[in-house]
């Protein structure tokens, strides 16, 4: 379940970022990866769609926000946790 | 080139039913954003916003006017009737000729669309009312006050997002200095708060779900309003001969466009329309007494806009006010300008500078003098409107005392 998680989570940043998927490291920052603030907004839309949850994200203020987009492998622990709660 | 004055004004937003209510409320810097209530209000995540409370249609307006006009014509033809009775103007068959009307608008008919699709998408009918398209096009609202008024002369609307209002009034400013026109109704109106209209710009992760706070550390969004503005502009000798009371005088205007950025501010784009509205004013920078922001609330437009402001006036940035009445009436988009208009006059005319409420933490990236939370007494000589709009269209206004 993880791993599928992270796969499509990957997928979709790298769509966004017009990168192939293993491209993508889980240490890199979505502005390494040369993803702009409108790019980000279409990668939580699409994983709201993706996995049917809501993503608690401001655009203005996004370090204050529920959802860590610190790098790649924050925002997969996040998604999890959002799934999980979903099931909770 | 001829002199342009204000004769007239009227206004409807959640602050109040007419201009002088309007700028009361923003000189008592009350707050009119509150909880959102219309169909499905339920289904968003943003449910604040400055609306318009207990609007009853039919309490201005018979049932077939209701059948043509959308609410964004409604407020529209509320202003423009409270703008012209102050204006005192009758227009005889050559004045008409020479009269016009220019409105901004982003939605135009919004609710008409929202309501329409909802009915054929939803309920699965196969018939919508045979008015949809009058009453939704963005120039419906300049069309019905050009028949109420019998204005004959240039008339159109203006659709640049959040600049809308600026733009319009920009363009019935440049109709009458160039002699094209003697009388010209400008400002522009918004009707955005229905489910369709607040869950588009829910997707772009930009509102605040808690308040407008501009210029605050705290920020963390824009909140939408409600509503219309429209003035009357006039020709000033032509005002001046029939003894109009003459509120204020539109002295300069200057549009730009960022040509970079579809959503994020552009400070050189921003800069470059404060720049030209004191040169095409004629005005030195230090005459500026008095600044009516942009100031969304966002995190990227206030430190961008300050920091355009800081640029244009270097020292004297210190010296001037300038405030977001955002915080009080929402952002009216399209609307937007032309309410904001008001805290300019106000300022000019009667030496209130409008607050900007809701300021809980000075922002180091925001180091002017926002009027924080109370309103000021100052002798204000030149006010400038400022409108920064999605897809990097400016447009600043200057006014002055008169």
């Amino acid at each position: 379940m993880t791993g599928a998680v992270k796969d499509k989570v990957v997928a979709i940043i790298a769509e966004q970022a017009v990168l192939e998927p293993n491209e993508v490291s889980m240490d890199a920052t979505l502005e390494e990866l040369g993803l702009d603030s409108l790019g980000l907004v279409e990668a939580i839309f699409a994983i709201e769609e993706q996995f049917d949850v809501s993503v608690p994200f401001n655009a203005n203020d996004p370090s204050e926000s529920e959802f860590d987009i610190s790098n790649v492998s924050s925002m997969v622990s996040a998604v999890e946790t959002l799934i999980a709660n979903k099931g909770a | 080139m001829h002199r342009v004055v204000i004769t007239g004004q009227g206004a409807i937003c959640a602050l109040g039913r007419s201009a002088p209510a309007v700028m009361k409320a923003m000189a008592e810097g009350v707050c009119g954003i509150g909880s959102l209530d219309f169909q499905d209000v339920d289904r968003l995540s943003i449910s604040i916003g400055g609306q318009i409370r207990d609007y009853a249609p039919e309490d201005h307006f018979s049932r077939q006017e209701i059948t043509l006009y959308d609410k964004f014509t409604q407020f529209a033809l509320l202003a423009a009737k409270e703008a012209m009775a102050q204006s005192g103007l009758t227009l005889d068959e050559d004045l008409a000729g020479e009269a016009g009307v220019v409105l901004g608008t982003a939605g135009g008919g919004l609710q008409t669309q929202d309501e329409n699709y909802r009915s054929v998408y939803e309920a699965g009918k196969n018939r919508v009312h045979p008015f949809v398209v009058p009453r939704l096009m963005n120039n419906a609202a300049a069309s019905h006050v050009s028949m109420r008024y019998n204005l004959q002369g240039p008339s159109f609307a203006v659709a640049t997002a959040c600049a809308s209002s600026n733009h319009a009034m920009g363009q019935a400013f440049g109709l009458i200095r160039s002699g094209v026109s003697k009388v010209m109704l400008a400002g522009g109106s918004e009707s955005m708060l229905c489910f369709g209209g607040i869950k588009a710009w829910e997707g772009l992760r930009v509102m605040s779900k808690d308040g407008c706070r501009p210029f605050s550390a705290n920020r963390n969004g824009m909140v939408q309003g409600e509503g219309a503005a429209v003035f009357v502009f006039e020709e000033y000798e032509h005002a001046k001969a029939r003894g109009a009371e003459i509120l204020a005088e539109v002295i300069g205007f200057a549009m730009t466009s960022d040509a970079s950025d579809i959503v994020m501010p552009n400070k050189k784009g921003a800069k470059r329309a404060i720049q030209g509205a004191l040169k095409n004013a004629g005005v030195a920078p230090e005459e500026v007494g008095y600044i009516n922001a942009h100031g969304t609330g966002t995190a990227a437009n206030d430190k961008t806009e300050c920091a355009a402001v800081r640029e244009v006036f270097g020292a004297h940035a210190d010296n001037l006010l300038i405030s977001s009445t955002k915080s009080m009436h929402g952002h009216l988009i399209g609307g937007t300008g032309a309410v904001e208009m008001l805290a300019c006059v106000m300022a000019v005319r009667d030496g209130i500078v409008a607050p900007t409420i809701s300021y809980e933490e000075p922002d180091p990236e925001c180091d002017l003098d926002v009027v924080p939370n109370e309103a000021r007494n100052a002798k204000v000589g030149v006010a400038l409107s400022n409108a920064f709009a999605f897809g990097g269209m400016n447009a600043v206004l200057a006014v002055r005392k008169i």
